[in-house]
């Protein structure tokens, strides 16, 4: 008997071990992974990485706003717009890239502070209907003030060249996933403690939060504003990337592909997260080189949205309950 | 004055429209507790397919047809193949399935048709007609507001005079009790799925040939108009998915005309967030329809 007690104390423990992995080990992991990575693969391939660091995190934010406080957001592409937009603007300026990520991110997080507000008293389909006003409005913002946005042309970033010892392509993976990481880390930390205990009470049934002392409306506020930080500076580092930032580069499909990234990962773990931006990465690539090789190029980014299309369809139908994360307490009418 | 007048009766003309894709939203809302996030993509679809019968075999009319039946079957289509099996105990898992569908359908339609906007005609002339100087309505016009007119009307006497619509609503508010008084409740909310969609179809044909033409995407701030009208009128109300359709119509045709076409998106979602912060409840709802 005792030594079952003791096998089942020791799996415990162990499994306790598991999940507890410090976010410090795996960030410093991370890191040693990525830079050996930028060393050994071919430019192209670097500068896949220096992508899925960039989306890393975005869908990192998003995971904990959807995942773990239940509040789903279709506005993240447009909130990367703004980052990247912003980064642009002041670099065009100023041309001292640090601070300017710096304030792509404060700028992101107070126009997310706003959204947030009116988030945090709406629900389920409302709150995804605002959302999604917001990411198709982003064109016409680009082309109502022209003269500061420049249209559908968009803005190039003007941008210093990298330090000498290192590529283009390495220099831009190793500020992405400087990115990517730190987010990470940062979300790991805040999550961990009381803030992710909070959120997930908010999600799973707002009144016993209220009963036990939570404020609902500033905790999702607070949720939406890290993510919408998140979000920033992805889309800052999207600007750096492609050297240029225009309304094309943030359609509505964007902020579908956020949510499918999140989706398939696993909603509400962050590891999904990564899963989620790899997928964003690769299964484009696929599908280019499956629209080459047919020659067809009608074929080529529609593949990709249809084939997301699907998974995120058949994902939702066969696991919802995979997605148990994403329940938030639905009130019947009448109660 | 004279611009003022003319604005007027154009707001009307494309708030009809969003009428009757709001009301197609609140359709699906009142049989299904969903937010059909799809229906615009659905609507460029068979508008897609109307105007590819109407180029093959040169009649307009048969287009249309073929569009609204090609809504009917795939709004049946959708609720049997994919939306039957969402798990509802969360309110965000339609969402997103619908989502998804919104993907799956601008890809095909992308991969057959292409990404370019393609030219849509009007079956009849956009000239407004003139009386005493001031330009009001064009044919057009006229036709948008009977064929919505009387969708609304047909709709109305299905839902209050037939016994198909008493079965409808009565699977839609007590799904079990009418079950086991033998109503066929699945089939209802297929005969809604289809219905909604039939409605959306013909708004997207009505409205596609007044903005840009045809594209994957053409109906995405239609959507959002729409959503707003709905939303605005209590998502739960027929009457007011009409008259929100009616009163967003006539802000953005002011909005574009006093302020420039390209403030009109932002002034929607300007609307949207009003509405959904300061009457939560829609204009027209009864009760706590928004708690979901």
């Amino acid at each position: 008997m005792t030594a079952l007690q003791d096998r089942a104390a020791t799996k415990k423990a162990a499994h306790r071990q598991r999940t507890r992995l410090s976010p410090w080990i795996v960030v410093v992991v991370g890191a040693v992974i990525v830079v050996a990575l930028t060393y050994t693969l071919p430019p192209f391939r670097t500068y896949q990485l220096a992508t899925v660091g960039a989306y890393l995190c975005v869908t990192a934010g998003l995971t904990v706003l959807t995942g773990l406080n239940g509040q789903l957001s279709l506005g993240h592409g447009a909130l990367m717009a703004t980052g990247a937009y912003t980064l642009a603007l002041w670099q065009n300026k100023f041309n001292l890239l640090p601070v300017g990520i710096l304030v792509a991110i404060l700028v992101t997080t107070a126009v997310g502070a706003v959204i947030g507000l009116a988030a945090a008293r709406l629900r389920g389909p409302y709150l995804a209907g605002l959302t999604l006003a917001v990411a198709v409005v982003v064109p016409s913002i680009t082309s109502t003030f022209d003269e500061t946005f420049n249209s559908d042309q968009g803005l190039s970033v003007m941008l210093n060249p990298p330090p000498e010892s290192m590529t283009n392509e390495q220099w831009q993976a190793w500020l992405c996933w400087g990115g990517a990481l730190l987010t990470v880390l940062v979300l790991a930390l805040l999550t961990r403690g009381r803030f992710g205990r909070d959120m997930k009470a908010v999600r799973d049934d707002e009144t016993a939060a209220r009963l036990a002392g939570i404020s609902v409306a500033r905790t999702q506020v607070a949720a939406f504003v890290v993510s919408a930080a998140c979000a920033g500076l992805a889309g800052a580092l999207f600007a750096v990337i492609a050297q240029s930032v225009s309304p094309g580069a943030f359609p509505l499909t964007l902020s579908l592909f956020l949510l499918m990234a999140i989706v398939i990962g696993g909603l509400g773990r962050l590891s999904g997260a990564l899963i989620g931006a790899v997928l964003l990465v690769a299964l484009p690539a696929v599908a280019h080189e499956i629209g080459e090789a047919a020659g067809s190029q009608r074929l080529e980014g529609n593949l990709a949205l249809t084939f997301f299309g699907v998974v995120l369809v058949v994902v939702m139908l066969a696991a919802p309950g995979g997605l148990a994360s994403l329940r938030i307490p639905f009130k019947k009418k009448g109660h | 004055m004279d611009r003022f007048v003319f604005l007027t009766f154009d707001g009307l003309s494309r708030g009809a429209v969003y009428a009757a894709f709001a009301l197609a939203l609140v359709l699906i809302w009142r049989a299904a507790r969903i937010v059909n996030f799809a229906q615009g993509a659905m609507a460029v679809a068979t508008a897609y397919v109307g105007y590819s019968v109407a180029d093959a075999t040169g009649s307009y009319w048969l287009g249309f047809l073929v569009a609204i039946t090609a809504g009917l079957l795939l709004g049946a289509g959708v609720e049997r193949v994919v939306m039957r099996f969402v798990d509802h105990s969360s309110p965000l898992n339609g969402v997103v399935v619908a989502l998804g569908l919104v993907l799956i359908i601008q890809g095909v339609l992308g991969m057959i048709y292409g990404n370019e906007f393609r030219p849509a005609a009007a079956p009849l002339s956009r000239d407004a007609f003139e009386v005493g100087g001031i330009a009001l309505l064009s044919r057009y016009d006229l036709f948008v507001f009977g064929a919505v007119g009387a969708v609304v009307v047909l709709l109305t006497l299905l839902f209050t005079r037939t016994p198909t619509g008493l079965r409808m609503r009565a699977a839609a508010f007590a799904p079990d009790v009418s079950r086991l008084l033998g109503v066929p409740v699945g089939g209802m909310l297929t005969l809604g799925w289809a219905l909604a969609a039939g409605v959306g179809s013909l708004a997207g044909m009505l409205v596609i040939p007044t903005e840009l033409g045809l594209h994957p995407t053409a109906m995405d701030i239609v959507f959002i108009s729409a959503f707003t009208a709905a939303v605005l009128g209590g998502l739960d109300s027929p009457i007011g998915a009409v008259l929100g359709g009616l009163l967003v119509g006539l802000l953005l045709s002011y909005i574009s005309g006093y302020l420039g076409a390209t403030v009109a998106p932002m002034a929607v979602l300007a609307l949207l967030v009003v509405v959904l912060l300061s009457r939560p409840d829609g204009l027209f709802a009864r009760s706590k329809a928004r708690a979901a």
